[in-house]
């Protein structure tokens, strides 16, 4: 049995996470089809149609087709979820959220697993091993250069970028005058472990907010912001697997074969280590959704006409006893839809536990 | 002993220097200058702007401005910018509203977990785990903005109390027991929305310390020497089951700062989380960034004293 379909089989049994994923797939397709159906010039389902006469329909009420325009009638003939204050079509804002939800949960996530791979990649394998005074000075003059050319101008900033690469050639030099350069400081897991721990000592939904709050208004800033700052978990992961890892014969093998790092490392280390990045990131993809929506309630994030799930539920509560489904639509669907990737996250960390394996083959 | 506390405390202070940097960083490296808060304002002449940024050393170079923050946020003398009043007191005012929210949160989420991770630990695969393990999920699911409004619009139509702010309006003459009442409602919807988050997690923590412990050796020798079920569970094992909550104590240290952003904004509660919501809004950096800064110290602190009581319950890390 190929190891694909033994998880198949896991997955079948899990009754909840299959659920999970038969949501997640369904969330999918409809988020795919809500950036067909709402974006373009003339789109079939237009969230931005203004009907001050339709406002605070109630879900399944029919349009009052003498007083509307025919482009103004909703594509379905009835407001399946109702209208807002402004007599827009929730499906249709709703339908326009979801491509906004999908998206900052994948890309946020995939950034934070990228970096927490790197990171702690670089932690696991290179640990024991010391950063030297060449690579400090070095670091942290590209990494001022950097910062200068970013603020002031870029010749500085380049002058101090390469006499940092040369700080970095010289610690790699031999002989008695450089020896300086190659005395060693720090190890590198120190280094990297001190890095998570300062990270995590931000109260993380505050500092998102500070950070979000102060850059410019957009989705990408969003999805950026929530990957840098949630990274860790999945850095403490990958570190923990690595260091397992890097003491199995397979590895010692593969290095005496004489391959080189980066070969070891993504080839033949990270299928090993995935598992619980895959975990981490499943149920880190619910917990971006959850952050998204919290931004754009309180009012930050994708700038307006926009809709998103987050700030339908915003604009809704001015009217929570006139008109509940404005709160109740879009509050269900995050529910459903962060229920669901945490479910089948969990299912996904029983999956892959070998010792569950063992016991179908 | 004394050297592991040491080397801790060392530790922890070096990574206290760098999340100073790094809180100060965050807030300067971002677009907009201070000074340039509200350009459409008539009152903000020219000869304003440069009063306010010498004022405030906004016209040094940054890592001066570093310096002087930090050392007027030691001395207390740091002001805020909105209404010139000290910082710190500002924050021990907002603290103090702050309190009873975390205190009846965190009993709730203390008292609720272990009973129910304990019994479907015990009870596992039976229909009283399921449905802890589905709705600990629903809990961790539900966004919370949603579930305060689902509990809003319940309460007042079902009880007629009005929930927004720390009490109601215009209740002055009514009778003792209302005005307790009315308190108690205020009080308890928020903190049991805080609390639902944290009873979700704790209890599934509680649920797999418990069943690690059950699957040990010294457990089934208990059972086999014909000891009472309930003296098995609840001696041997959840004794053993407890250790890690014992240094969780010093974890919920940071729950008392952080406060939360979006329950305390929906509900109008004068705390922490809704000052710092406030302070962004006006970018009135030296709050945001001292609440930062005070929160990630906590951490710290809170992480140092778990690995204190640590030291204290665990015998093995104490020996070795």
């Amino acid at each position: 049995m190929s190891r694909f379909q033994e998880s198949w089989i896991l997955l079948k049994k899990n009754r909840m996470a299959f659920v999970g994923l038969f949501i997640f797939i369904l969330f999918f397709l409809v988020a795919l089809a809500g950036l067909v159906l709402t974006s373009g010039t003339d789109p079939v389902f237009d969230p931005a149609m203004v009907r001050l006469e339709e406002k605070l329909l109630p879900p399944l009420s029919r349009p009052n087709t003498q007083a509307l325009a025919p482009e103004q009638i909703p594509p379905l003939g009835i407001y399946l979820l109702g209208t807002d204050d402004l007599g827009r079509d929730i499906l249709s804002r709703m339908l326009q959220g979801a491509w906004v939800s999908l998206t900052v949960g994948f890309v946020a996530v995939g950034i934070s697993v990228i970096i927490g791979i790197v990171v702690g990649g670089l932690a696991g394998y290179y640990g024991e091993e010391s950063l030297v005074v060449g690579h400090i000075l070095g670091g942290l003059l590209i990494f001022s250069g950097v910062v200068w050319a970013l603020l002031d101008g870029m010749a500085w900033g380049l002058i101090a970028c390469s006499l940092g690469l040369i700080m970095m050639m010289l610690a790699r030099l031999k002989g008695i005058a450089f020896n300086i350069f190659r005395k060693g400081v720090i190890k590198v897991d120190t280094l990297i472990t001190g890095l998570i721990d300062i990270m995590l000592c931000f109260p993380s939904f505050f500092l998102i907010l500070t950070v979000v709050a102060l850059l410019p208004a957009s989705i990408y800033n969003i999805m950026v912001v929530i990957g840098l700052t949630s990274w860790m978990g999945a850095a403490r992961f990958v570190r923990a697997e690595f260091l397992s890892l890097r003491e199995q014969d397979f590895v010692t093998a593969a290095k005496a074969l004489g391959l080189r790092a980066p070969r070891i490392i993504f080839r033949h280390m990270m299928p090993n280590a995935v598992g619980p990045v895959l975990v981490s990131a499943t149920i880190g993809i619910a917990g971006a959704i959850l952050t998204e929506a919290g931004l754009s309630f309180l009012g930050f994030g994708v700038p307006p006409p926009h809709a998103t799930w987050g700030n339908i539920l915003s604009d809704g509560k001015r009217f929570i006893f006139d008109a509940p489904w404005l709160t109740f639509v879009p509050g269900t669907a995050i529910l459903i839809v962060v229920l669901a990737f945490n479910l089948f996250g969990e299912g996904l960390r029983d999956i892959l536990n070998p010792k569950l394996r063992e016991r179908i083959s | 002993m004394i050297a592991f506390i040491l080397r801790s405390a060392v530790r922890k202070s070096i990574t206290v220097f760098f999340v100073s940097i790094v809180s100060f960083l965050i807030i300067h490296l971002a677009p907009g200058e201070p000074s340039q808060v509200d350009p459409m304002n008539p009152k903000f002449t020219p000869e304003m702007v440069e009063r306010f940024r010498k004022e405030f050393h906004l016209d040094k170079p940054l890592h001066v401005q570093y310096v002087y923050f930090y050392k007027d946020l030691l001395t207390g003398k740091t002001v805020s910018w909105k209404d010139n009043r000290p910082v710190l007191e500002k924050i021990w005012e907002r603290f103090l509203n702050s309190l009873p929210l975390f205190i009846v949160g965190t009993l709730l989420t203390w008292t609720l977990s272990f009973p129910l991770g304990i019994r479907s630990a015990l009870k596992r695969g039976g229909p009283f785990d399921k449905s802890v393990t589905f709705f600990s999920y629903l809990l961790i699911s539900i966004p919370g903005f949603f579930f305060a409004y689902v509990l809003i619009i319940f309460v007042v139509t079902r009880f007629h109390v009005p929930v927004i702010g720390m009490q109601t309006f215009g209740l002055q003459g009514a009778p003792l027991a209302t005005l307790i009442m009315d308190r108690v409602w205020h009080l308890v919807i928020p903190s049991v929305l805080g609390a639902t988050g944290g009873i979700a997690v704790l209890s599934r923590y509680v649920r797999s310390q418990m069943l690690e412990v059950e699957g040990q050796d010294f457990v089934r020798t208990a059972f086999a020497k014909g000891l009472p079920p309930d003296q098995v569970h609840y001696r041997h094992a959840l004794r053993n089951a407890l250790l890690p909550f014992v240094t969780m104590f010093g974890l919920i240290l940071p729950g008392l700062i952080g406060g939360s952003v979006i329950i305390e904004s929906i509900f109008s509660w004068p705390g922490m989380g809704r000052m710092a919501y406030e302070a962004i809004l006006a970018r009135d950096y030296p709050v945001i960034l001292t609440v930062n800064f005070l929160s990630a110290v906590l951490v710290l602190g809170g992480t140092f004293l778990s690995d204190l009581l640590y030291l204290v319950v665990d015998p093995r890390i104490r020996l070795s």
